[in-house]
């Protein structure tokens, strides 16, 4: 058995444009099987397009891919009887209950009358939707009709898991229980590809994260690995005054990967040890008066994100 | 196949959920029977009871506005996120628009009965044979089949379904320009060829001659032709516009 059957999904070179727009330059991928995968990115950056020509609901314009061992484009159909797809809009009909959803679901995906009763019954409980179940889907909350979406996703047992950004949008709350639900799934040993803005979901949730922006892949690896790609400590300094803070931002310039006006703080890249760091704050404030405070920490993905991508991504605060 | 028969269960349910679909599958019907028989009717002279005449042609406005609601059901279907389900759960897009279809001549079949029975209760007074009644059931819903596929192409060419519902003034348009309400010969002259080489004409015709027992020949050939032909031509079209909007 050669490599490719231990990968979940594997892409090479898709591209793929509307109209003039390029959404997808040549984007390769490599997802081992039973592994959490997150694809990172700024709004526009690709990842829905992605998505959609990996569960087979789009072609694209150059580049091939498989998934669950099939070809997306010859074997469409094997293809869609491996994986499921969880989009950012939900795939529900709001005037049936739940109930009637997820039998519906499973009658389309080849369950008899019999076989889709109790399967219902148990996505129902395992996303703890038992109460809600004969209530129509209208009067569902938010993260209740995103967790039915994904219940609807999983009747037919898929082995590899799409979920397009499945936690935008929902208050702080629902968005843990998303976590939560999708680190069971992830314990099942199904493969899970999930697009996220969030930097912290990625984090979470994913064993390996690969970092898309306007269409092509600008980093991939697990986030330690991403980490590293930067220096692995960050100094924050805070000013002593707005004065003091400007002539910091001036003495930095380009090497401060974040400026916070508000704090008056600003953060520069780090090898983290006490020499450097020293070298560091003497450099900046020789008369030592322009700096009130500092504290040195690991790096985050924001701060790999921006070294990455050279742009500061819209700031999305889990 | 099987998956179309499940689609038409769901697209059944979803129009037993939503009280204005059903009411006006069911009620506008009857109040435009009313409507016709007591209001219009009175002003109405072509030498025989105008209920009698009428009917087929209420029959045929009911199937336009029953069938054209399906462009409404196609286009919510196409806005919302849940075709990406089906797709992603391998059924196809014939049989996700055949459930609508198969929904729409189930819908409309319970609602002709609806209307033939009011009609019967202000004196309209069939005289055919079981099995031209029969046939004339027959043929109005081969004419909800080939309305719905149009219906369901229209749904799929709009993106909002509030310009979906627009079908249904397009059909109706084309039912009150016909024989269904007045005879042809008394509309003006410009307005005669038009009526009378449009499809609605035909298929009215041969509904009113098989209910009422008109002597031959009915335009029975014709008023099949444009239906197999809007069908056949509609379908085609829907599974164009259905590959251009998933691709």
């Amino acid at each position: 058995m050669g490599t490719t059957d231990d990968l979940a999904i594997e892409a090479s070179g898709l591209a793929k444009s509307y109209k003039d727009v390029r959404v997808l330059s040549g984007v390769d991928l490599r997802v081992p099987a039973g592994t959490v995968f997150a694809l990172l990115g700024p709004n526009g950056a690709g990842k829905t397009t992605t998505v959609r020509i990996l569960a087979t609901l789009v072609a694209a314009d150059a580049g091939a891919a498989r998934v669950a061992g099939y070809d997306v484009r010859r074997d469409r159909s094997r293809v869609r009887r491996k994986i499921s797809l969880t989009g950012q809009f939900a795939a529900l009909d709001e005037m049936q209950t739940g109930t009637e959803n997820l039998r519906m679901m499973g009658r389309l995906s080849g369950l008899s009358r019999a076989e889709a009763r109790p399967r219902a019954r148990e996505l129902l409980e395992q996303f703890d939707l038992t109460k809600a179940a004969d209530r129509r889907v209208a009067t569902y909350s938010g993260g209740m009709r995103r967790r039915l979406d994904i219940a609807a996703s999983l009747v037919a047992r898929p082995s590899v898991i799409f979920l397009d950004e499945p936690s935008t949008g929902l208050d702080p709350h629902s968005r843990l229980a998303m976590w939560q639900v999708i680190e069971g799934l992830a314990e099942s040993g199904v493969t899970i590809f999930l697009t996220t803005q969030y930097l912290e979901e990625a984090e979470r949730l994913a064993d390996r994260i690969a970092v898309l922006d306007a269409g092509r892949i600008i980093a991939e690896g697990t986030s330690a690995e991403l980490k590293r790609k930067v220096a692995a400590q960050r100094l924050d300094i805070t000013g002593a005054s707005r004065a003091a803070f400007d002539q910091l931002v001036r003495h930095f310039g380009d090497n401060a990967v974040h400026t916070d006006d508000g704090n008056l703080t600003l953060g520069v890249p780090t090898e983290g040890d006490a020499a450097e760091v020293r070298a560091l704050l003497d450099a900046a404030d020789p008369g030592r008066d322009l700096i009130a405070d500092f504290t040195v920490h690991g790096a985050t993905l924001d701060d790999v994100f921006l070294t990455l991508t050279g742009h500061i991504k819209e700031t999305s605060h889990v | 196949m099987s998956d179309a028969l499940i689609m038409a269960g769901r697209s059944l349910r979803l129009s037993t959920r939503s009280p204005e679909a059903l009411l006006t599958a069911l009620m506008l019907p009857v109040m435009l029977m009313v409507v016709f028989v007591y209001l219009f009717g009175g002003a109405v002279d072509i030498g025989t009871t105008y209920v009698d005449y009428v009917a087929p042609g209420v029959l045929l406005l009911c199937a336009v506005t029953g069938a054209s609601t399906t462009a409404v059901t196609v286009c919510q279907d196409m806005a919302g996120g849940i075709i990406d389900r089906f797709r992603s759960l391998d059924v196809s897009g014939t049989a996700v628009l055949a459930g609508h279809v198969t929904a729409s001549l189930l819908r409309n079949f319970v609602s002709t009965l609806l209307v033939i029975a009011v009609a019967f209760g202000i004196g309209f007074r069939p005289h055919s044979s079981v099995g031209d009644f029969a046939a004339a059931i027959g043929i109005l819903l081969l004419f909800v089949a080939a309305t719905s596929w149009f219906a369901a192409a229209f749904g799929l060419g709009v993106r909002a379904p509030e310009a979906a519902n627009s079908a249904m003034f397009f059909l109706m348009f084309f039912s009150y320009a016909s024989s269904a309400f007045v005879p042809v010969r008394t509309m003006p002259t410009w307005l005669r060829g038009f009526a009378s080489h449009q499809p609605a004409t035909p298929i009215t015709e041969t509904i009113r001659g098989l209910l009422l027992g008109h002597p031959a020949p009915l335009p029975l050939g014709s008023a099949l032709a444009w239906c197999i032909g809007i069908g056949v031509v509609s379908m085609g079209l829907a599974a164009v516009l259905f590959r251009r909007r998933t691709a």
